[in-house]
């Protein structure tokens, strides 16, 4: 017979709280880095969640928002600038029990890796992006970004920035991404509230977070001022109202924008054999006899 | 006397159809009642139309190279007759369609003209039937029995009846035909000895192994001549537990690749030239982070688009010294398309034991020839999985301990509670960034003494075979696909009393030093063929063993001939 407190003690134990995802290396950020934020959203959501750090992993790019994963105590991967998405691709698809959170710049995930976002959305790889957009070069130290505004000047724009700002949630809502959130670093709990949702839903989502950079690029004015939540009626299936919400450029919404059941890549590759066989050499070769 | 070693080329252009499948059904009906084959084969790159050429070389006894030039040649149409005239032997075969090719008069080769199209059209009444009625010609002029390739055409309309009938009413057709043709040629198969072998590409033969040592995950974006790697893994993995992805680019591909061995499963990508130049950044991420990857490249004649569809050995420096950054990686190349099975297994056992990228390179006349296989061999190289974190407390848990051999143990997640972060960065024995000078010599050596402990597995006369004479004026040292030629090349020099060795290594990085050293003290001169300009084996010889050898490199996107090696051996010992 089990005894009754054992068994409440165990539990009790095994409730994993937000220090068992820390990996106990203090973030190299600059103080009120907008990406404190982020990270400490994403330690409520997987403990929201109640996901086993074995069972997680984070893989980022390069920048300072890419340095995440060295602080959490799940499995990690700190690859190339770049390449973060087709690196989960991989990692989900050969281990589909596995959750798998990419977390990057917008540098990261709109430049340098942007020719993988639209493929990743359309095959809607169950994984869940997050975005940290300062809309600057962080790590590099303040050259312009694909989220840049017209005009901005930096160092490698002294001139102003010529090219028209991306949309990355315009982007994520025209490339078939099945989840799409935009958050703020200054608001982390709603921040975990949307990670949680981006982590349960079976599919390829997108949260797009503005995270702005203190030391470079400070624009919590800016945003404090230019957020507005969604309304609470908003119909998360419309598709087209949530990409003309997204092309609204006087307010930044925040909220879940679009929600969408499609079959993942992963769910569907794994139904076309359901009953995988035991690989036979000597039958495989019969098809050169 | 019969000869019954002899070499068959059929050229024609691909908007007529049927030049390659006429060879390769020729090939596979032959092979499969026991005869010994092995093909060559070159495509245009346009997209429809171009002239392409399939050539077989056929015989009871073993054969290992394309051999020269050529014995039989069939010519579908007047280009066919006048780009390959010149390389048919003397006292060869002119077979052609005298409806459509005007061959010169004063030869010295034999000639059947037959007016394939015109019976096709007229006699059978059956036109797509030309093709067919072209294997019963070959079939009764040079002695293959024609109910092997009736067995053939069953197999292939066997849910056609009509199309079957037809088909084996054309075959017939052809082999009756060939009793009004005066045969005055020699060529004529031996018997065959009836027993099944298998006919594999070089890509075929890198998918099986691949395959049988459990690769499950591959990612590839389509190039030539790589492009079949990828389509047969979409086939085939599903069933068997795996996931194909096609990638949006080479990045993606290795990436994802990267990705997949991280999270525990063995994965590949094949590629070609381009393809493997956008993947080196990648490829010292697996190195750095010591993730076991297998990347194939079936190398094509560059740089840049180049001779997409032509061969050519010239990624070794790529493959060898691509990416920034010191970091190892393993360097293998199959020298025959039966060698491709065990060099794929091998791939992954290495890759999996060392934890690093091993690049297989391949190149364009071995992804696509065949050749018959009696059997692959699965006892010469063992499947291997990499070791685990099994037992450690995951609080000590060292991803990346120092060890004396490089290799430490690799937790896989979902399964080990043993988490780490694979880092890019510079980092400690725990996987951390640390980006002290101190850090990175350390772990530099520690990932570049692998590459030491590789050497001492594979140094030895398995992997590096010695041909020849014992001590030689000439050694001659090859890698890829050469070898047969080369092989061949000594056997006739030998014949001829010269004194040649070969020898032939299969893992290019790292090099086994040892059974390189002892081959090169026994030989006066050193010979290094190999089908790129700059001599990059050569290059890498005398970098890594500070020899000096005689470079004899062949561009333009065909193999080295066995007697384009025995020219330059007679060649070197007249100038000694
Ligand atoms: C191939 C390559 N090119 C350039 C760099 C240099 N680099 C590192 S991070 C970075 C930009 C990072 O911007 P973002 O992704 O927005 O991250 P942030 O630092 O702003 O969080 C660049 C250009 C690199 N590491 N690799
Ligand atoms: S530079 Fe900007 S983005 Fe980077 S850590 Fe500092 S505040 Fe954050
Ligand atoms: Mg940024």
């Amino acid at each position: 017979m089990p005894d009754a407190t054992k068994v409440a003690q165990a539990t009790e134990a095994d409730v994993l709280t937000v220090k068992d995802y820390k990996s106990g290396d203090k973030p190299i950020w600059c103080p009120g880095c907008g990406d404190f934020g982020v990270l400490s959203a994403t330690y409520k959501a997987l403990a929201a969640l109640q996901l086993q750090p074995k069972d997680v992993v984070v893989a980022a790019g390069i920048g300072c928002s890419s340095r995440t994963p060295y602080f959490m105590s799940t499995f990690g991967f700190h690859g190339v600038h770049g390449r973060s998405l087709p690196i989960a691709t991989g990692m989900k698809l050969a281990n589909p029990d596995l959750t798998i959170l990419v977390m990057g710049g917008d540098g990261d995930l709109m430049s340098i890796g942007a020719g993988h976002f639209p493929h990743a959305a359309a095959r809607n790889v169950d994984i869940t992006c997050i975005m940290m957009d300062n809309q600057t070069y962080g790590l590099t130290k303040a050259q312009a970004s694909p989220t840049s505004s017209m005009g901005h000047k930096t160092k490698s724009t002294p001139y102003g920035v010529i090219a028209k700002p991306m949309a990355p949630v315009l982007f994520a809502l025209a490339n078939g991404a099945t989840f799409v959130a935009r958050g703020y670093s200054a608001k982390p709990n709603d921040l975990t509230d949307l990670i949680v949702q981006g982590i349960k839903h079976p599919g390829f989502s997108f949260v797009h977070v503005q995270s702005p950079c203190a030391e470079f690029f400070n624009t919590y004015d800016f945003y404090d001022e230019h957020i507005e939540e969604l309304p609470s009626d908003w119909d998360q299936q419309d598709l087209k109202a949530a990409i003309n919400l997204a092309l609204t450029e006087e307010k930044v919404h925040l909220g879940v924008f679009y929600q969408e059941e499609r079959q993942s890549f992963g769910a569907a590759v794994r139904q076309f054999e359901p009953e995988g066989k035991q690989f036979d050499l000597a039958e495989y070769l019969q098809r050169f006899s | 006397m019969a000869r019954d070693d002899f070499i068959i080329r059929i050229g024609g252009d691909t908007a007529i159809g049927g030049v390659i499948s006429t060879g390769e059904n020729f090939t596979t009906a032959a092979a499969r009642i026991g005869f010994q084959t092995f093909t060559f084969r070159t495509y245009p790159a346009e997209i429809k139309g171009g002239h392409a050429w399939f050539q077989v070389r056929i015989s009871n006894k073993p054969i290992y190279s394309i051999g020269d030039g050529c014995d039989i040649l069939i010519a579908f149409d007047q280009e066919a007759y006048e780009l390959h005239r010149p390389n048919l032997n003397e006292g060869g075969v002119l077979i052609y369609d005298s409806g459509l090719v005007q061959p010169d008069t004063d030869s010295d080769i034999i000639c059947y003209g037959v007016p394939f199209q015109k019976i096709a059209r007229e006699e059978l009444e059956f036109v797509r039937g030309t093709n067919v009625l072209i294997l019963g010609v070959m079939a009764g002029l040079f002695g293959l029995p024609p109910a092997s390739l009736e067995e053939m055409v069953k197999s292939r309309y066997k849910r056609r009846a009509e199309l079957m009938e037809k088909n084996i009413q054309a075959l017939y057709h052809g082999y009756e035909y060939t009793k009004k043709i005066q045969k005055e040629d020699k060529f004529w198969l031996g018997t065959a000895d009836h027993v099944a072998r298998l006919v594999m590409t070089g890509n075929d033969a890198i998918t099986a192994g691949a395959l049988h040592a459990g690769c499950r995950y591959f990612a590839g974006y389509p190039i030539t001549p790589a492009t079949d790697i990828l389509e047969t893994m979409a086939s085939q993995l599903p069933r068997f537990g795996g996931v194909c992805l096609q990638a949006e680019d080479e990045m993606a591909s290795i990436g994802s690749v990267i990705g997949a061995s991280y999270a525990g499963t063995k994965a590949m990508t094949a590629t070609s030239g381009p393809g493997f130049s956008l993947m080196t950044e990648l490829m010292g991420l697996a190195s750095m982070a010591e993730i076991p990857i297998v990347i194939v490249n079936a190398q094509r004649s560059g740089p840049s688009t180049g001779m997409p569809t032509k061969l050519e050995q010239s990624d070794l420096f790529q493959a060898l010294y691509g990416g920034h950054g010191d970091f190892p990686r393993i360097v293998l190349a199959p020298a025959s398309v039966q060698n491709c099975f065990r060099i794929s297994v091998l791939a992954f056992g290495l890759a999996e034991k060392y934890q690093c990228p091993v690049i297989l390179l391949s190149d364009q006349s071995l992804s696509h020839r065949t050749e018959t296989i009696r059997e692959v061999d699965t006892d010469v190289f063992p499947v291997v999985d990499r070791i685990r974190p099994n037992g450690t407390n995951p609080e000590d848990y060292l991803r990346y301990q120092i060890t004396d051999n490089g290799v430490s143990p690799m937790a896989v997640p979902g399964l080990d509670p043993h988490t780490y972060v694979a880092p890019g960065l510079e980092h400690d024995e725990r996987g951390h960034p640390r980006l002290t000078p101190d850090t990175h010599e350390k772990m530099t050596a520690k990932r570049f003494r692998k590459l030491e402990a590789a050497r001492l597995e594979t140094d030895n006369a398995e992997l590096c075979p010695r041909y020849g004479a014992e001590h030689a004026d000439i050694g001659i040292i090859g890698w890829g696909a050469t070898q047969g030629s080369i092989r061949e090349a000594v056997d006739r020099a030998l014949a001829d009393g010269l004194k040649v060795a070969a020898m032939h290594p299969r893992v290019l990085n790292p090099l086994p030093e040892e059974r390189l050293k002892e081959f090169i003290a026994s030989v006066d001169r050193v010979l290094v063929p190999e089908i790129n300009y700059q001599g990059q084996f050569a290059h890498h010889l005398t970098a890594t063993l500070g020899v000096k050898p005689i470079r004899f490199n062949k561009i333009g996107g065909l193999p080295f001939t066995p007697g384009e090696i025995y020219k330059k051996i007679q060649e070197v010992l007249v100038h000694a």
